[in-house]
C-alpha cells in the first residue's frame, strides 16, 4: 500500500503536486490513516460550516454533528473512484500537523481548535489565490451543507415541508 | 414510495429480458444485430426504430434500472442513484459542477421536461460552417414533429409556479418577450420534482417510452455494466468488452462478458462517448473525440421576495426568454437563454456561497427565493472552442472546460439582465452567484458590485446540465468524427447517437434535438441494415 499510496499522491489531483509542495512533499502523508484523518477534520469542519444552523450547545448539537458526518462519509462512498482518491488526499493533508499548520493556519489539534479558528481556514481557502485550494473549500462546503439540507431533520428550519405523500 | 402503476415493474413481470450485472449470472457472449451503448434520449429513440424494425438490440446501461416506485422525491436518494457522481461530476479543476443522468433513460430521467426543436440559427449555422447542409430546419421538422408526438411534447397549459411567473412579470414590464417553454409530459401532476425521477410516469422520458417498447420487442438490456472498451480489428468493432459493476456501480465487479454485433451505436452521452472512443484507441487521424466539448455554461441569480415563492412546488421551467440569444449575431459575444429552475434544499444550499451563520440565515429564506438561471450558448464565438474530454490512470473520462473570458463576459452580461428582471419583479433583494456578491438591495447597487467584482473561476458558480459535442458530425472528415449519419468516418459498423455529434452548442435545452436527429438517423440505419423501411416513432 506504502508504494500505491505514494504514487497516488504524486499525480496532480485536486489538492495533489501544488500543496504536497507547498506543505513540503509526500512524505507529511505516507503512511496515515485516512478515516481517522477524514474523522478528524470533519468533526471540526462539519460545526463551523454549519454553525447558524445547528441547534446550540449540548447533545442535541453534538448528535447533529455526529449524524451530519455520518452522512458525509456515506455520499464520499458513493462518489466516483477518482474522486474519492482526492478527498482523502485532501483529508491526509490536513489530518498531518504540518498540513493542518502551514496549509490552513490552524495552530491547535482538530479536535480542540474552535469554531472561529477552523472558520478562518475556511474563509482563507474560500478567497484564495491558488484555484487548488479554492477548490478544496468548494468541495467541503458542497459534501458538508448538502449532506446537512438533504436531512428532513433540516427542513423545518428552512420552511419546506418536504415532498407531498404519493 | 410512490403508489403509481409502474409500468417498469408490469413489464419485468411479462419476462422482459433485463440482466443487473452486479448481480446476475452473465454468459460468456451475448449476441446481438445491434448493440447499443446507453440508454439516454439517443440510445432510448435508436433502441425503439431498430428494436421495432426486427432487429435483435442489446442494450449496455452503466447506471442501475431504476422506476416510479423507487422515485421517493428526495434528493439524498435520487443523486446518488440516478446521477453520474452523485450529481457531483465535475470538471478537472472543480469548477464546474456538471448535471448528468446514471441510470435507465439516462438524463431524460432525472431532467427537467423542457423540449425545444433545435433553434433555426443554429442549424443554419451548422449547414454553413460544419458541412450538414441536410440538417436545415425543413429537412429536421418532420424528424423534429414525429418526436414530439411520441413524447407528448406541445405547450403546458396549466398556469406556471410562482418562480416561473416572476419571470414573466418581470421581463414584461421591461418589454421583454417570455414564451411557454413545451414539455415532454401526459397527465402531469405539477409536482415539480421531475430531478428526481417522475414519481407519476407522467414526464414521457426514455425510461417509460421507448426502452419499455423495445424490451417489448425483444430487446436485452444490461444494466450496472460499462462498456469498457470496443475492440477494432482495421475498419471494424468484432466486439465490446463490458465489464459488470459492483452493487454501488462504482468499481468493476471482476466479471465481463462480450458482446458481439454487426453494428455498434455509442450512445453514451458527450462525455462516456468519446471516453469510450479514446479507451478502444479508435482510429481518429485528425484527434477530433473528446474535443470541443459544450456545456451551455450556466450561472444563478437569486432573488428574494416578501412573499413565499415556494419555487420546489409546481412544474420547473415552464417559461423562458430567448431575447438576450438575439442581441448579438450568433459568433458575436455569446449570447444566453433565461428559464427559472426547480429550487430543492439540497441544490439550493450548495449553491448559496458562504458558510456558517451567514448560509444558515440566507437559507432560512429559501420558501422566499426565486431563481433565474442563465445558460450560454457556447462553440458559436471563434474563441468559444469548449472543452476536452481525456481519461484519467484508471481509464475513467474528464473534462477539462476553460472558464475565459469569452464566458465571463457573457456572465457578466447574464447577471445584469436577471438582476433586473428580478428587482423589476418586485425582488426586496437579489445576489447573484458570486462567492464574493452580497445581497444588493437596488439594482444601482448591484450593477455597481457587478463592476467590482472579478468573475473568475470558483468565485463564479457555475454549474452545466447540458453535455454537447466530443463526437462532432460533419460531412468533411477533417473536422468531423462522425458523418451527417452518425456512422464514424473512419470504423464501418459503428454510429454515434447522442448529443456528442452536436459540433456547437445547441442555444436550447437539448433533449428534443436529440431525439430528433437521432430519430432521423435511426431511421436510416435500419434502412440500410434491413433493406426496408421502418416505422415512424410509435
Amino acid at each position: 500500500m506504502g508504494r500505491m499510496r505514494r504514487r497516488t499522491l504524486l499525480k496532480a489531483g485536486l489538492v495533489g503536486g501544488a500543496l504536497l509542495a507547498a506543505a513540503g512533499g509526500a512524505a507529511i502523508v505516507a503512511n496515515r490513516d485516512p478515516h481517522r484523518d477524514r474523522d478528524a477534520v470533519l468533526g471540526a469542519v462539519v460545526p463551523a460550516l454549519l454553525d447558524g444552523a445547528l441547534p446550540s450547545g449540548g447533545a442535541l448539537r453534538e448528535a447533529a454533528v455526529r449524524r451530519c458526518t455520518d452522512g458525509v462519509v456515506a455520499a464520499i462512498a458513493g462518489l466516483a473512484p477518482s474522486s474519492q482518491a482526492e478527498l482523502a488526499q485532501l483529508f491526509a493533508l490536513l489530518g498531518s500537523a504540518p498540513g493542518r499548520r502551514l496549509l490552513a493556519g490552524v495552530h491547535d489539534d482538530w479536535h480542540v481548535a474552535d469554531t472561529a479558528q477552523v472558520g478562518a481556514f475556511l474563509q482563507s481557502w474560500r478567497q484564495h489565490r491558488f484555484d487548488l485550494f479554492r477548490g478544496g473549500y468548494a468541495a467541503l462546503h458542497d459534501l458538508v451543507i448538502g449532506t446537512w439540507y438533504a436531512d428532513p431533520d433540516a427542513w423545518p428550519a428552512i420552511g419546506y415541508a418536504g415532498p407531498l405523500p404519493l | 414510495m410512490s403508489s403509481f402503476p409502474d409500468p417498469i415493474a408490469d413489464g419485468l413481470a411479462r419476462g422482459w429480458r433485463v440482466l443487473d450485472a452486479s448481480r446476475d449470472a452473465l454468459p460468456e457472449t451475448l449476441r446481438a444485430d445491434v448493440a447499443i451503448i446507453g440508454t439516454g434520449a439517443g440510445g432510448g429513440i435508436t433502441a425503439e426504430v431498430l428494436a421495432r424494425a426486427g432487429l435483435k438490440v442489446v442494450l449496455i446501461e452503466e447506471g442501475p434500472l431504476k422506476s416510479s416506485r423507487d422515485f421517493s422525491m428526495r434528493e439524498n436518494e435520487a443523486y446518488p442513484q440516478l446521477y453520474q457522481e452523485s450529481a457531483a461530476r465535475k470538471t478537472r479543476d472543480q469548477a464546474i459542477t456538471i448535471l448528468q443522468g446514471r441510470c435507465v433513460g439516462g438524463s431524460t430521467t432525472v431532467n427537467w421536461t423542457s423540449s425545444f426543436r433545435t433553434p433555426d440559427d443554429t442549424l443554419h449555422w451548422w449547414g454553413e460552417r460544419w458541412a450538414l447542409p441536410d440538417h436545415d430546419p425543413d429537412t429536421l421538422s418532420p424528424w423534429f414533429a414525429q418526436a414530439e408526438r411520441r413524447l407528448g411534447i406541445g405547450p403546458w397549459l396549466v398556469p406556471p409556479n410562482e418562480n416561473n411567473d416572476l419571470l414573466r412579470r418581470g421581463a414584461m414590464k421591461l418589454g421583454i418577450p417570455v414564451p411557454a417553454i413545451p414539455r415532454n409530459v401526459r397527465g402531469c401532476l405539477n409536482l415539480g420534482y421531475c430531478g428526481m425521477g417522475c414519481p407519476a410516469n407522467a414526464k414521457q422520458s426514455m425510461l417509460v417510452t421507448t426502452i419499455p417498447v423495445a424490451l417489448d420487442h425483444g430487446a436485452t438490456l444490461l444494466t450496472r455494466a460499462r462498456a469498457h472498451r470496443l475492440r477494432i480489428a482495421g475498419r471494424r468493432v468484432e466486439a465490446i468488452e463490458v465489464q459488470a459493476l459492483d452493487a454501488d456501480g462504482l468499481r468493476p465487479a471482476g466479471r465481463s462478458v462480450e458482446v458481439r454485433a454487426d453494428h455498434v451505436v455509442l450512445a453514451g452521452g458527450a462525455i462516456n462517448s468519446p471516453a469510450v472512443l479514446l479507451r478502444s484507441k479508435a482510429p481518429d487521424p485528425r484527434g477530433i473525440a473528446g474535443t470541443r466539448t459544450f456545456l451551455h455554461p450556466v450561472v444563478l441569480s437569486v432573488a428574494d421576495h416578501d412573499r413565499e415563492v415556494r419555487g420546489f412546488e409546481g412544474a420547473p421551467q415552464t417559461l423562458y426568454t430567448d431575447h438576450f440569444l438575439g442581441i448579438d449575431p450568433i459568433d458575436g459575444p455569446i449570447g444566453f437563454k433565461l428559464e427559472a429552475p426547480p429550487i430543492h434544499p439540497v441544490l439550493f444550499a450548495v449553491n448559496l456561497a458562504g458558510f456558517g451563520p451567514e448560509h444558515a440565515a440566507a437559507m432560512q429564506r429559501f420558501a422566499h427565493a426565486h431563481a433565474l438561471l442563465a445558460l450560454m450558448r457556447d462553440g458559436f464565438h471563434e474563441r468559444s472552442l469548449g472543452g476536452r474530454v481525456s481519461l484519467r490512470d484508471d481509464g475513467s473520462p474528464v473534462l477539462d472546460y476553460p472558464l475565459d473570458e469569452v464566458v465571463f463576459d457573457g456572465a457578466r452580461r447574464a447577471f445584469r439582465a436577471m438582476a433586473e428582471i428580478q428587482f423589476s419583479a418586485g425582488a426586496r433583494s437579489v445576489r447573484i452567484g458570486h462567492e464574493r456578491a452580497t445581497p444588493q438591495t437596488t439594482l444601482a447597487g448591484l450593477l455597481a458590485e457587478l463592476e467590482r467584482l472579478e468573475l473568475a473561476p470558483f468565485d463564479t458558480k457555475v454549474v452545466s446540465a447540458h453535455v454537447m459535442g466530443g463526437c462532432a458530425m460533419s460531412a468533411d472528415d477533417a473536422r468531423g468524427l462522425v458523418r451527417p449519419d452518425g456512422r464514424h468516418h473512419h470504423l464501418d459498423n459503428l454510429s454515434v447517437h447522442d448529443g456528442s455529434v452536436f459540433p456547437t452548442s445547441i442555444g436550447a435545452n437539448p433533449q428534443l434535438s436529440i431525439y430528433g436527429i437521432v430519430a432521423r438517423m435511426s431511421a436510416g440505419l435500419a434502412r440500410q441494415l434491413t433493406g426496408r423501411e421502418p416505422a415512424p416513432l410509435a
